[in-house]
């Protein structure tokens, strides 16, 4: 199948790993990414938090740019998804808005007409392709690899009717049946905070150590999470979290396509694994059960 | 905490005329949200209060801020902090039982808060908005370190040293642009921002 490939602001920048895995994951199952020509940023939460229909217009400009190929819009970044999702569903809700919407899109020559689906990589990989086809793919087994599945806030809320809101199994199911071992995780859909990390830290710092814990207090190996925003406060911050709260965690935090690459044989610079702070590397078991 | 305002009425059930002004606005912002006028429903619970994982940092909850919405003391609200520790995870959202829309509605609410100008000086949420808006209406793209400068310059410039490791971290491992990228259609984009200013402004006619 073909998408049209949103990559959004993050992916470009502190996120590079997860725009360079995700395409590898893409590419490896023979799906086809095609990146959406002079898309802009979606305006995340900060521009949603100012102004209701500028916001709702910047977003728009994507759709609208995108509608024309007729494919459905996959973009990976919890935010961005989020945000074009909601665009999407106001404007088809609401004829007033869309009205207005596209008032202001005529200044560009274009016009949104409601007819794109958006969505998220993890869904499109479980949903259109399959874990049956996924595994048969797969070059490496994750045998033993012990993981915490974390999917973060946006990516299953508001709710969509894709997965469990409170115990979504995207992931989980994926994982496990590349074999690896998904840890009691409790705080899979916890808030890491977002945003927080820069306005109010004292907050954030003490959402991601309260994740962290959980993880690392059920023998987790790596995180697994689907989210820039998460990725960079669960493991940029990692170091000011132990210094704060006087603990010792050395955790890696990967993208789900990162650890799904590398059972596609990718790799780790394929995957932009180099990018990551802190270091994981499939134990020998895990690449011996392969043989 | 609640203070009684002076042009907020004395009399129950009649609303001041700044508060009438705001309800008016926040009430037109929220029947955009789709299922927004579940509002109506709430029952008070508590569900929300209990789901989010930050209520113990706010002042006032948000089933408080549904409740003081009902009793006519938005202002009260808006110059909350509890409005603006809300990171929008939508938990609160996915367990209402009865399907009131409580994130969106605190978008609309930071948003009211934001176009009357009810925070203080250097306020961290809006300071990080607004340079958020700034750059992406520049560029066309948000930019990461764009980002944190200007948002510390206005908040607390000593501050930016403090980040100068990870961000030294950051760019050795390429995660760092030392330039902002750039949509092409940047002329064509301001043209569509200024319209959709206008378009801000235009309150649909209610029927009644």
């Amino acid at each position: 199948m073909e998408y049209t490939y949103y990559p959004g602001c993050s992916l470009e920048a502190s996120s590079r790993g997860y725009d360079e895995s995700v395409r590898f994951v893409f590419n490896a199952l023979g799906q086809k990414l095609i990146e959406l020509e002079d898309w802009n940023c979606c305006g995340a939460t900060s521009y949603m938090s100012t102004k209701e229909t500028i916001s709702l217009v910047i977003s728009a400009r994507n759709l609208a740019l995108a509608e024309k190929y007729g494919r459905d819009i996959v973009a990976p970044c919890s935010a961005c998804y989020t945000i074009l999702y909601k665009t999407n569903h106001i404007l088809k809700n609401n004829p007033i808005m869309k009205a207005k919407v596209n008032q202001a899109l005529k200044k560009d020559n274009l016009e949104y007409n409601l007819s794109l689906n958006v969505r998220h990589p993890l869904e499109v990989l479980v949903n259109d392709f399959g874990i049956e086809k996924i595994v048969s793919k797969a070059l490496i087994r994750l045998d033993g690899v012990k993981m915490a599945q974390y999917y973060g806030c946006q990516i299953v809320r508001p709710d969509r009717g894709l997965d469990d809101k409170e115990n979504p199994q995207m992931m989980d199911s994926l994982f496990e049946a590349l074999g690896a071992e998904n840890i009691y995780f409790p705080m899979k859909v916890r808030c890491c905070g977002g945003m927080l990390m820069t306005t109010y830290p004292d907050v954030a710092l003490k959402l991601n150590k309260e994740i962290l814990e959980c993880a690392y207090g059920n023998g987790a190996e790596l995180i697994v999470t689907t989210c820039p925003l998460c990725h960079v406060n669960l493991e940029a911050y990692q170091d000011k979290i132990n210094k704060k709260f006087k603990k010792d965690f050395h955790i890696p935090i990967l993208f789900f396509t990162q650890v799904l690459g590398l059972a596609l044989g990718g790799t780790p610079k394929e995957l932009g694994l180099n990018r990551n702070l802190i270091p994981f590397q499939l134990k020998k078991t895990a690449l011996e059960a392969t043989k | 905490m609640i203070e009684k305002r002076e042009n907020t009425s004395i009399i129950p059930g009649v609303l001041g005329k700044k508060e009438k002004h705001l309800r008016d606005s926040l009430l037109q912002q929220i029947l955009n949200i789709p299922g927004g006028e579940s509002i109506k429903k709430c029952i008070q619970c508590g569900c929300c209060t209990g789901s989010c994982p930050v209520s113990y940092m706010m002042d006032i909850t948000p089933r408080e801020i549904i409740a003081l919405f009902r009793a006519g003391e938005i202002e009260s609200i808006l110059s909350s902090r509890a409005i603006w520790i809300c990171a929008s995870c939508y938990a609160c959202t996915i367990r209402c039982p009865q399907g009131v829309q409580v994130t969106d509605i605190l978008y609309a609410l930071k948003r009211l808060a934001i176009d009357q100008k009810i925070f203080p000086k250097r306020f961290p949420v809006y300071a990080l908005s607004e340079s958020f808006v700034s750059l992406t209406n520049r560029f066309g793209r948000s930019y990461e370190p764009g980002l944190i400068l200007l948002y510390f310059l206005k908040t607390n410039p000593l501050k930016l040293l403090g980040l100068v490791p990870l961000f030294l971290k950051l760019f050795f491992k390429g995660r760092i642009g030392l330039l902002p990228k750039k949509i092409k259609g940047r002329e064509t984009f301001s043209r569509i921002l200024r319209e959709a200013e206008i378009m801000e402004m235009v309150v649909p006619v209610q029927e009644s």
